[in-house]
């Protein structure tokens, strides 16, 4: 019997997986945006888990208003990046200090 | 171990394995690749669980639209990769602690809850002629029809930013300006000459 406790634990694993990538991979600016995506499918399998067990749609509407944002989400940071790319020639985040922040 | 729980465990380790890939791996078209076989074991999950709508809109747009943009920019950028590389190996320890310390810091937190065991979390069984589609229809277009605008504007903010953003004005570039050629005057192209006709030569024939 899969309890909501087993879909819980494979989502909690998968947003540390993510969490680990933007370690790892905290230079290169495209690889920070797919693990962005991959904490957001793992948040949305939280509320899939939820939606079933609780017998609520809700969870499944607010799912689906997280696949918009995410959708418009990473269409304007690609523009970001593809923009970024064409002025300074690096996607490497660290060289992007202009701002001296 | 029912067939069920075959195919849970089956679809959990292909995803986090896949997820674990994604974020080693050294080529990001590959990590391009296993995101989207991340995106397509979670669909497979979502419809274990009852979502079968939710799961066709993961694959189709995620998949389809999503993923298929990562990789245009992938390939039409030209980015270093050992420059973008370094510090991995330096970081990888950090990340790992952080990434484990994460991770059991919720899985000890959702074993002593005991949602597994509650009767709250029992999940519902559907009828044969049940309609996931149609249920999340219904509520998507009655009680959440006001924030269902609000994504499709969303949406459209989302598509004009990314051409605005994208849009390159090249000054050396040929293009027509049709305003300006429709407001031509006759004076501005056909300039005459007054002057004096010659003679006419005579024609020398042997």
């Amino acid at each position: 019997m899969i309890t909501v406790t087993h879909y819980l634990v494979v989502a909690a694993i998968l947003f540390a997986i993510s969490v680990a990538g933007m370690f790892l991979n905290r230079k290169n600016m495209l690889l920070l945006l797919m693990c962005i995506e991959l904490m957001l499918l793992a948040v949305n399998l939280n509320f899939v888990a939820f939606s079933q067990y609780l017998n609520d749609m809700g969870g499944q509407i607010f799912v689906f208003f997280i696949l918009t944002v995410a959708a418009a989400e990473a269409a304007i940071g690609l523009a970001i990046l593809v923009t970024l790319f064409r002025n300074r020639k690096t996607i490497n985040v660290q060289n992007l200090d202009s701002l001296k922040g | 171990m029912s067939f069920e729980q075959v195919l849970f465990y089956l679809f959990s380790a292909v995803l986090l394995a896949a997820a674990a890939g994604m974020v080693t791996v050294r080529n990001p078209v590959f990590a391009a690749l296993l995101l989207i076989l991340c995106f397509f074991t979670s669909a497979a999950l979502w419809i274990l669980l009852q979502a079968e709508f939710l799961g066709i809109v993961l694959v189709l747009v995620y998949v389809g639209a999503v993923m298929v943009l990562f990789l245009f920019v992938i390939m039409m950028i030209d980015i270093n990769q050992a420059e973008l590389r370094e510090g991995f190996v330096r970081y990888l320890p950090v990340g790992l602690f952080v990434a484990v310390a994460v991770a059991m810091e919720m899985i000890l937190v959702l074993q002593s809850a005991g949602f597994g065991r509650s009767d709250r979390y029992q999940g519902v069984q559907h009828l044969p002629g049940y309609s996931n589609t149609e249920a999340l229809g219904e509520l998507l277009y009655s009680d959440y029809l006001y924030p269902l605008e609000i994504a499709a504007v969303i949406l459209l903010v989302a598509i004009v930013t990314a051409i605005v953003l994208t849009l390159r004005r090249r000054p050396d570039a040929r293009s027509q300006n049709v305003s300006q050629q429709v407001r031509v005057e006759r004076s501005e192209r056909v300039r005459l000459v007054r002057m004096v006709a010659e003679k006419r030569q005579e024609r020398k024939t042997s």
